[in-house]
């Protein structure tokens, strides 16, 4: 009886847990009449950068986001994909979109006083070109004049410096591509344009340690797996000045954690909510919980090398994707944090069009069946989704398998890989067995990025082997068009042709999801994905 | 007894070389391209990724790489890691002595709080706190270690304020009690039961009805005679946990944020970081070694009838 006594009393303990949870959060409002302190730092949920500090090294979101708060590049886009010029006063093409001139606003300094000129951004594309420096982005040069001088595929440089780069005065320089690319201002936006001052050349590590650049903020230091701190910048020309005193960007090692300490406003927000989180996270913080548009798109590809695929009907293909309930899934399994995808054009970016892949992305069981038959069945009758175990994918590929199954028949089954490296390795490889999943999140706001760059026929992200005659035709027209609009609009005759050859089948739009403590107001994401960092203000203590 | 200790010390050599080239030939038979994974779902520049596995050392056979990394060891040198180039022995010495500390508190209270909890059940073997502390033990035993970190984080860190639900600094004794109470709660369980059986059983021996028959007082009886004989299950469980401690608390530090052994070893094998798992483990392998080459030595000072030629 003695033992059942602390049974009880156990009982109670977690009845109290129990409770304690569920009055949690939501007691959001009376912000309203709060002071806001220019000087108040913000806090971010980061983690640690994967390599230094240096804008053509850094890819991955840790050290992007922190590059991005220090510099400043020549052009950025706005909410509805258009260019704004930022460091750049005009940058104009030729007619043929293959001479690029840039004109700088004079005036500007980096933080160590060094002027931004034209030979700051030459100089470092050049050096990061280079094969020898180890830069991570340097194939983001390619497509100017010299590259594969400096960047062979293979062997020794021959050159230092491409040839396609020349400075015409102290404000001014031109940029010669091998073709003409009608919206190649976008690619500039990305870090690695950005210019360096000349120390950074000179002792590179150095550098990466301490970056200097020409942005809203001021590197101060980096305490390792600790703490990024950026100081807001007195000598900023651009427009986007910053309205706190500076960001801390915190180091975790688990979303989950920072969660916590959001949740205590220990921090002040983080990139995105964890997956275990997504079903109460609105709950917890009531309106101070973000959930916006966010330009990334989820797909299952095919594997067109495979026996299954090579020569298939893509009346099969079109079935497929119409015997999957994304609406439903989309509520169930995401608790309404992802939107059903209508094309292979994510939501924010220039050229999207509705609709775009019609009646083939909307759930019709019978319809399914009958396109599948009309196509000759699938091989086998049995399909498989790789997809990597050390994400949440398991959940949402079980249900789009029993979606397909239960509309027509065909059996299908998860074929989990332990983690990302290892899915990365066999797509690479060209050894998937039938079909996988597969992400894109925008690298420019234009529909061409989600087009010519994953299925035309050869390129890198194309990693399901698929080959279209009409629609390289196509993506070579719209890259050749005369402006970005034109352009934009014969992607979107590209992309309507991808209904007849189905390479892939859209599921979802990404949003992101976040939330934000009680010490600050107004913090955004924009369509990268990307926290706008200026604009947050700080509440008084 | 130098002879001993001498043999031990010689015994470590093969077994450390042997660990070693396990866990390198491990490592290497996972898939998954440590360099191309550089450039997460982006296509990787081939030009890049030959320059950088050139620089590393990538490119030679398996058997070369795993002499030069030993060549570089004997010297102290760890290497360097692929992604961001930095000195592997600097992040060593970043997290091991987090991990240390982390670790040594825990264990402290593992071993004081569990031997108390031990020797109180078991001298009263069947009465109410016997029956607590069993039962106290099976639920700390039966539920998942992250359930208490999470369910603690929740209960002191969001709901009552009384610390920060993530450790802010892993420098900081204070922040860590919290990770260290949640870490030592299992082992401690663990202690307490051996402690328990294995006094209940010597107060039945024959040494204990003569030293109550010769009139000495409780405490030395306890101390001396009962607690002393009734260590030795107890020490050889706490010598390996100090090992096992430090390099499993990847759960804990991942709820608390603490920088240590543990998240470094799961963060370098999520990015293939061969180099990095290969030294945090060598340095584990040491930790162990010792640790349990001290447990034997002091089987020898608890129970005299133990020698060592």
């Amino acid at each position: 009886m003695r033992g059942a006594k602390s049974a009880k009393w156990v009982a109670i303990a977690g009845v109290v847990a129990l409770t304690a949870t569920a009055c949690g959060g939501s007691d959001s409002g009376d912000n309203s009449n709060r002071k806001v302190d220019p000087k108040g730092i913000v806090s971010y949920a980061n983690g640690e950068p994967q390599n230094a500090l240096q804008p053509s090294n850094t890819m991955e979101a840790y050290g992007s986001v922190v590059i991005d708060s220090l510099f400043t590049g020549l052009v950025h886009y706005d909410k509805k994909g258009d260019i704004t010029y930022e460091n750049a006063e005009s940058v104009t093409p030729d007619k043929d979109s293959k001479v690029w001139t840039v004109k700088l606003k004079p005036g500007w300094k980096f933080h160590n006083g060094e002027a931004v000129t034209a030979k700051s951004y030459v100089d470092a594309w050049n050096w990061a070109a280079d094969p020898a420096n180890g830069q991570q982005n340097s194939a983001w040069y390619r497509d100017i004049q010299g590259y594969d001088a400096v960047h062979p595929a293979k062997g020794k440089a021959e050159k230092k410096a491409m040839s396609g780069l020349k400075v015409v005065d102290e404000n001014t320089f031109t940029i010669s591509l091998k073709s003409g690319i009608p919206y190649y201002a976008y690619k500039l936006v990305y870090a690695p344009f950005y210019p360096l001052p000349s120390a950074a050349l000179k002792d590179p590590k150095k550098y990466g340690e301490a970056p200097v650049g020409n942005g809203p903020y001021k590197f101060q230091k980096w305490d390792h797996k600790k703490l990024i701190s950026v100081r807001a910048w007195d000598g900023y020309k651009g427009a986007n000045k910053p309205k706190n005193a500076g960001v801390d960007f915190k180091a975790y090692n688990k979303d989950t954690a920072a969660y916590a300490d959001l949740k205590s406003d220990n921090v002040d927000s983080m990139p995105i909510v964890p997956n275990s989180e997504i079903a109460n996270f609105k709950q917890d913080f009531g309106d101070r919980a973000i959930d916006m548009d966010f330009s990334a798109l989820n797909t299952v590809n095919f594997a067109f090398y495979t026996k299954q695929w090579k020569d298939i009907d893509p009346k099969v293909l079109q079935g497929l994707s119409m015997a999957i309930d994304r609406d439903t899934i989309a509520k169930t399994v995401f608790h309404g944090t992802r939107e059903s995808a209508t094309g292979w054009v994510a939501k924010g970016v220039k050229g999207y069009q509705d609709d775009a892949c019609g009646e083939y992305c909307k759930f019709d069981a019978k319809k399914a069946k009958q396109s599948i038959k009309d196509g000759g069945g699938v091989p086998g009758n049995k399909i498989s989704i790789q997809y990597n175990a050390d994400q949440p994918h398991k959940d949402w590929v079980v249900a789009v398998c029993n979606s397909i199954t239960n509309a027509t028949g065909v059996k299908c089954v998860g074929d989990p890989v332990t983690d990302f490296a290892a899915d990365t390795e066999i797509r690479d490889q060209k050894k998937v067995k039938s079909m996988y999943r597969s992400g894109w999140v925008l690298d420019y706001p234009f529909n061409g990025n989600f087009l010519a760059d994953l299925y035309g026929t050869g390129v890198d992200g194309n990693k399901g082997g698929f080959s279209d005659k009409k629609f390289d035709e196509l993506t070579k027209k719209a890259d050749a068009a005369k402006t970005i609009d034109d352009s934009a609009k014969l992607y979107q005759q590209a992309e309507k042709e991808l209904v007849n050859t189905f390479p892939g089948i859209p599921l979802w739009y990404n949003k992101t999801l976040s939330a934000y403590s009680k010490n600050v107001k107004k913090v955004e994401f924009d369509q990268a994905g990307d926290p706008i960092l200026t604009e947050v203000e700080v509440f008084e203590k | 007894m130098g002879r001993y200790v001498a043999r031990r010390l010689l015994q470590m050599i093969p077994v450390f070389i042997g660990t070693t080239l396990l866990i390198f030939l491990m490592v290497n038979v996972l898939p998954g391209d440590p360099v191309a994974a550089l450039w997460g779902d982006k296509p990787p520049d081939p030009a890049q990724v030959a320059q950088i596995k050139h620089d590393r050392g990538l490119d030679l056979p398996l058997w070369q790489q795993y002499f030069h990394y030993m060549g570089g060891l004997l010297q102290g040198d760890f290497g360097h890691t692929i992604a961001g180039n930095r000195p592997i022995l600097d992040e060593i010495k970043q997290a091991f002595p987090v991990s240390l500390r982390l670790a040594v508190m825990a264990w402290t209270f593992e071993l004081v709080v569990g031997i108390t909890l031990g020797v109180l059940a078991g001298i009263r073997r069947g009465r109410v706190l016997d029956n607590a502390v069993t039962l106290f033990t099976l639920l700390v035993i039966s539920v998942p270690i992250f359930v208490f970190g999470l369910f603690f984080q929740l209960i002191f860190g969001n709901q009552l304020g009384w610390v920060t639900p993530t450790v802010q600094d892993s420098e900081n004794i204070g922040e860590l009690l919290l990770p260290a109470l949640v870490l030592g709660l299992v082992g401690l369980a663990y202690v307490a039961r051996l402690t328990r059986t294995s006094i209940a059983e010597n107060r039945q021996a024959d040494y204990m009805r003569t030293a109550v028959a010769k009139g000495l007082p409780r405490k030395r009886i306890v101390t001396r005679h009962l607690l002393r004989n009734s260590l030795i299950p107890v020490v050889t469980y706490l010598g390996t946990d100090i090992g096992a401690l430090m390099g499993g608390a990847v759960i804990t530090e991942g709820i608390f944020n603490v920088t240590g052994v543990g998240n470094l070893l799961y963060r370098a094998l999520g990015q293939r970081e061969g180099a990095v798992i290969v030294g945090v483990v060598t340095v584990l392998v040491l930790v162990y070694l010792l640790a349990s080459l001290i447990v034997d030595l002091l089987y020898a000072v608890l129970d005299p009838r133990i020698r060592y030629a």
